[in-house]
Order: C-alpha cells, then sequence, then structure tokens
C-alpha cells in the first residue's frame, strides 16, 4: 500500500463569513511524509489561517484538509480534536508553556489528551518520565538545575526547546513550528533549527515551518511562498 | 482524573487569591452550619423543657411571660397567688397531682425554689424522664437544699455544703438570709433544662427566711432565729406558680377554662406545650431571618469565587489555548475551570466543617455553662448534609458559568494565540 502524502490540500477556499471575500484558497498543495517544509509569507498572507485550517481547528468552505490520508474536515469535531492530539504537535512563537507546571509536565502534557501518543512514548523510552528526560536530554535542557526550575523562570530559548520536547513527545507524524524562532536571536535560532531538525529526522515526523524570516527558508528541503501560493483576492486578506 | 489534576496545580499556582476565596466559602459555609446546629439544638432543648405536665397555673399575666418564670426562670412574676386558690385546685377531683412553685430568691446568681415532695415524684422532662438525683436524697427538713446539676458543678459543693439564700434575683445581692443557712442533702442528675440551674428548697424554707421580712425588708427588731421560725406556722401565704397533672387529659381544657374563670383571683392556667409553641413560633422570625442572612453570606462567597475565575479568564485564553493544541478538547476546558471551582468549593465545605467542629469543642463548654445549650459534636445531621449538599451543587453551578465562557473562547479563540 502506498503511503499517503503527509497533507493533501484540494481546492481549499476558506472565509470567515459566507458574505465576507475568501481570505485563502489555494488550488493544490501536497507534502509528503517526512518532509522539512518552510511556509514564508508576510504578515496577513494567511499563515495562521492555513495553520487552523491544518489544525482541524477551523474547517474550510469548500475543498478538502487530507491528513495522513484522513479526510478531516468530513470528521466531526470531537474527532478532529482526537486526531489534532493523536497526530500533530505544535510549537508556537512565544508563551509555549503551561505556567503552572513543571518542565516535565509541561513536556508529557500531550500524554494526558493522547491515549496513542502516551501509548508511542512509553514504548519508546520505557515510561513517560525517561522518555520526556530522553527527548530533554537531546535538546540539551536535561540539567537538573533546569528541569526543577518554575517554567516562567526559564530563558525564551529554554523555554522554546521544552516546548519543542512537548511537541515531539510520543513521535507525532506532523510538527507543526509557528515562528518558533522569532523571539531567539539569530545563533539562537541556528542552534534551536538543528535540533528541530534532528529531532523531526530521528522520529520521521514532517515538519511544517512557518515563519516570515526568509533568510531561514533556505535550511529546508523545500519552501513555499504562501503569498504566491494563495490565490484569494488581496483585498479579502 | 487529568483534568481534575491539572485543576489543582492551576489553582495552587494561584494559591493567594485562591486561598482567600477558600477562607471566605469555609466562613461562610462553618457559619451556616452553626447557626443551623444552634438552631436545631435550641429547639430541641425548648421542646423537651418540660413534659408531663398538663398545666402551668400563675397570676393573670401573659401565657408566655408565665411560662418563662416558672419554667425556664426568666424575668419574674407579676403576682403571687393565694394559697388558698392554690388548695382549692390542688383537691379538685379531676386534679391527680401538682407542684407548688415559689420563686424571688437566689443564691450566686441561681434562682432559689421553693416547692414540696411532689416536685421530685412528679416533675418531668425531657421524652418523659425523672428527676434523679446524683448524690444525697431529697429534702425532709426546713433548712435543706436539693441543688440542679449545673449549680453544685459550677460552685464546687458537695453534699453537707452550708449555702446562703440571697433576697432577690441578682447575682450580687446586699440583703441576704443569712442567719438561717441552708444545708445541701442532695444534688440532681444533669437535665439540660433550666432545672440544672436551680437551687431547690421546701416551701417552708422560703416561708421561714422571710418570717421577719416585710415587705421584702427585713424589720428591725423583729428578728426571729432559725429555731424560733421552726416554731411557727411555716405554711405559706402566697406562691408564685404552680404546675398541675391531671387524672385523665380529657379534662384539660376544662380545668383550664375553671382556673381562667376563678372568681376569687384572677389566675392563668396554661397548656405548656403551647406556650412553648408560641415562644418558639415568636423566635422561629428571628431564627428564619439568621438562617437567610447566613445563606446569603455562603452566596456572597460564591459570587466571590465567581468574580475571581471570571477575571481570570481573560489572562488565561493563552493557557487555553496552549491547551487546545496539545490535544485539550473544549469539553476538557470547561471541565477545567468548571474543576476549579468546584474543587476550590469543595475544600472550601471541607475547612469550613474543620473550623465548625474546632469552635464547636472550644466554644462547647462555654455555650453549655452560659446558654444551657448543649451542641453535640456529632457527625452532621441530615439536614446538614443537604444543605452541604446544596451548596456543593450551586458552586457548581455558578462554577460552570467561567467554564462554559471559557469552553466559548476555546472554540472561537481555536490555537490561535490572540493576547
Amino acid at each position: 500500500m502506498p503511503q499517503t502524502a503527509a497533507i493533501l490540500l484540494k481546492d481549499l477556499r476558506f472565509g470567515w463569513r459566507k458574505n465576507l471575500p475568501e481570505v485563502l484558497h489555494i488550488p493544490e498543495l501536497e507534502v509528503p511524509r517526512g518532509e522539512r517544509i518552510f511556509i514564508g509569507g508576510a504578515s496577513g498572507s494567511g499563515k495562521s489561517t492555513l495553520l487552523a485550517l491544518l489544525a482541524g481547528v477551523n474547517l474550510p468552505t469548500r475543498g478538502e484538509v487530507t491528513v495522513l490520508g484522513e479526510t478531516i474536515n468530513r470528521l466531526s469535531g470531537a474527532r478532529r480534536d482526537h486526531f489534532r492530539s493523536d497526530h500533530i504537535g505544535f510549537v508556537f512563537q512565544l508563551f509555549n508553556l503551561i505556567p503552572y507546571l513543571s518542565v516535565l509536565e509541561n513536556v508529557t502534557l500531550p500524554c494526558r489528551f493522547s491515549q496513542l501518543r502516551r501509548q508511542k512514548a512509553t514504548e519508546s523510552g520505557g515510561d513517560l518520565h525517561s522518555e520526556a528526560m530522553r527527548l530533554l536530554t537531546h535538546l540539551d535542557m536535561a540539567h537538573e538545575s533546569l528541569i526543577h526550575r518554575p517554567v516562567t523562570e526559564l530563558s525564551v530559548g529554554q523555554q522554546q526547546r521544552v516546548a519543542t520536547a512537548r511537541a515531539l513527545i510520543g513521535a507525532p507524524e506532523i510538527i507543526i513550528a509557528d515562528e518558533p524562532t522569532s523571539a531567539l536571536d539569530s545563533d539562537m535560532r541556528q542552534a534551536f533549527l538543528r535540533l528541530l531538525f534532528q529531532e523531526c529526522d530521528e522520529t520521521g515526523s514532517t515538519l511544517l515551518f512557518v515563519s516570515h524570516d526568509r533568510q531561514l527558508a533556505s535550511l529546508f528541503e523545500r519552501h513555499i511562498a504562501l503569498d504566491e501560493l494563495n490565490q484569494a483576492d488581496q483585498e479579502g486578506r | 482524573m487529568a483534568i481534575l489534576s491539572l485543576a489543582f496545580k492551576s489553582l495552587f499556582n494561584r494559591r493567594y487569591t485562591a486561598g482567600l476565596i477558600l477562607i471566605s466559602i469555609a466562613l461562610s459555609v462553618s457559619l451556616l452550619l452553626a447557626v443551623e446546629r444552634l438552631r436545631v439544638e435550641s429547639r430541641n432543648s425548648f421542646a423537651h423543657t418540660i413534659s408531663g405536665t398538663d398545666l402551668v397555673v400563675g397570676a393573670r399575666s401573659g401565657s408566655i411571660n408565665l411560662l418563662l418564670y416558672s419554667i425556664f426562670r426568666i424575668g419574674d412574676a407579676t403576682n403571687n397567688i393565694s394559697w388558698k386558690s392554690y388548695q382549692k385546685f390542688a383537691e379538685h377531683d379531676l386534679v391527680k397531682w401538682t407542684i407548688p412553685i415559689s420563686l424571688g430568691d437566689s443564691h450566686k446568681g441561681y434562682r432559689v425554689m421553693g416547692t414540696n415532695q411532689d416536685y421530685f415524684r412528679y416533675y418531668k422532662y425531657g421524652h418523659k424522664k425523672s428527676l434523679t438525683l446524683n448524690q444525697g436524697q431529697p429534702f425532709k427538713q426546713v433548712y435543706q437544699a436539693v441543688l440542679g446539676q449545673e449549680v453544685a458543678r459550677k460552685l464546687g459543693y458537695q453534699v453537707g455544703e452550708k449555702i446562703v439564700i440571697a433576697h432577690g434575683a441578682g447575682k450580687t445581692s446586699f440583703t441576704r438570709h443569712d442567719d438561717k443557712p441552708f444545708e445541701v442533702v442532695g444534688i440532681l442528675e444533669p437535665t439540660g433544662t433550666p432545672v440544672d440551674r436551680t437551687v431547690h428548697v421546701p416551701l417552708e424554707g422560703i416561708e421561714a427566711i422571710h418570717k421577719d421580712w416585710i415587705a421584702g425588708r427585713q424589720v428591725a427588731g423583729l428578728q426571729i432565729s432559725a429555731e424560733e421560725a421552726l416554731e411557727k406556722n411555716l405554711t405559706p401565704k402566697v406562691i408564685t406558680a404552680f404546675l398541675v397533672g391531671l387524672k385523665s387529659k380529657i379534662a384539660t381544657f376544662r380545668i383550664q377554662r375553671e382556673i381562667n374563670d376563678y372568681r376569687k383571683e384572677p389566675l392563668l392556667a396554661i397548656l405548656p406545650g403551647v406556650a412553648l409553641q408560641q415562644l418558639w413560633d415568636m423566635m422561629g422570625v428571628a431564627e428564619n431571618a439568621l438562617l437567610v442572612v447566613t445563606v446569603l453570606v455562603v452566596f456572597v462567597g460564591l459570587i466571590g469565587m465567581l468574580t475571581v475565575m471570571l477575571a481570570g479568564l481573560n489572562e488565561r485564553r493563552r493557557e487555553m489555548a496552549i491547551l487546545r493544541s496539545v490535544g485539550a478538547r473544549p469539553g476538557h476546558i470547561l471541565l477545567l475551570v468548571t474543576g476549579e471551582s468546584l474543587l476550590l468549593s469543595l475544600l472550601g465545605i471541607a475547612l469550613g466543617l474543620l473550623l465548625l467542629y474546632t469552635g464547636l469543642l472550644l466554644g462547647q463548654p462555654a455555650i453549655e455553662s452560659r446558654y444551657g445549650l448543649h451542641l453535640p459534636i456529632g457527625i452532621p445531621a441530615l439536614r446538614e448534609w443537604i444543605i452541604l449538599g446544596l451548596i456543593g451543587t450551586s458552586s457548581l453551578i455558578i462554577g460552570l458559568i467561567p467554564g462554559y465562557r471559557a469552553y466559548r473562547y476555546s472554540l472561537s479563540d481555536g490555537m490561535s494565540m490572540r493576547i
């Protein structure tokens, strides 16, 4: 059986309301599994909207969003939520962590909601705690002094690495990173990306990296300019 | 379970605000329970003050006034009744027994009651319980006294003690019958009624100590020694009130009418049960007002919780979005925020119970000695469980308000980091 694409968009259209103009129209996009793809575009080009559609938080007004062979816009809300928690890991721009949980609790958080990721993480590391520690070690975050500190006292770079470990735990097939480096300085940015790539390679995850920073694009196997991909009228965005 | 542990950690993260809310809920819960317990116990103690007595008879005044001074030893009689009238009804064909009561003197703040041996034979309280002696025996001679349990305990009296009776009901009386001391011959078992706070002496004793008194004053030059007084006729001329037991309950209203219509003296006969009920109804208004106020206090506590939860919600939209991104469904968010409120109020209830029992343990002896009210430190009664259940349910309903808002936010925000 041929492997389905990680992501397949067909004639995707989205508008916030019926009588408002469309903000997003992507005739076709296919992302094979294991690919690292850079999605660039100025702010307002529809990046967040696209991510919300891929995550199944918003539904397209027309067209199909197929993730790992599952057409998620046909699933019920609860099923979409389940699908997302099982198969997609997220890293956001800033303040990614739950302030009242410890570093380890933050990393293992997806396993509270996804049975599948809990199972995969346990298989990989023996138990959740060791798996979280393994990921944190890879991300150079496993020092005793760091993991027992309240997450609000970590530096931005450290927080982003904890968030990355959380996105990676339980080896979800797709990692979506939404401007995760914009708060980091350029040295940190490079180092962070290297770690991210390394981890995605190890788990075989597909990486969708969204950023307005075109300098980073060259580091990826493939880059897409959303401004060009998006066929919706400029006024509508 | 996973969500509730998140709720707990989230609350702990805001422990100062949450702690204040917790304290306000705990205080209001303990206040409500304490009021409820006081209410139930005062009603119980009230209804069980006297039993087995068909009529209480005194000088004509209000029925509640009569009940208060004759049974509860609160306030004073407006007037006395004559021995002759008492004799007439005591010898009535339908009357089985009577207990004469003569009040007006005191010992160290405790009321002294003159009566006769029938008191020990016929007086009943609680569920038709007779008085029993813990030590000694009933009085047989003029200068002998039987103490209520509290009198003996508080003043540290044993059988054989000599006590002096003071004129009037005040705690510090300047006129004392110190020429005629009484010997304690018996101490009663505790009853939980005003009997505990009473010094019982024979009617003749009351008469003897007042032999050389006229119009409330000792008459100069007319001193009669204790021994001389015994020589005199000690049959009282007046008493304060008397209790009546009838041969048949059916005759109650007939005798009551007969007494109330008595031509020679204005008398009043009341049914103690009815008067107790009237008294209770009078207090019921205040009692219900108190209950309403305490219910409102609990409500205010819960509204405080709602305010804090709603105010914090906007700052937490990012937290909700993160939770959504790691797989929390909108229902989880609802459960998280509602769970926080529920957890807070359940902890508040638990802490409130703790406060209540601590308060009861510390305050019980003082309340019992000062107000004669025994507050049991048992597990909560059914009604109290219902109250706790209602508080829990209300807090759940109130907690659903921020829960629902967070749910709406998480639906509309999705995973976008708006703030």
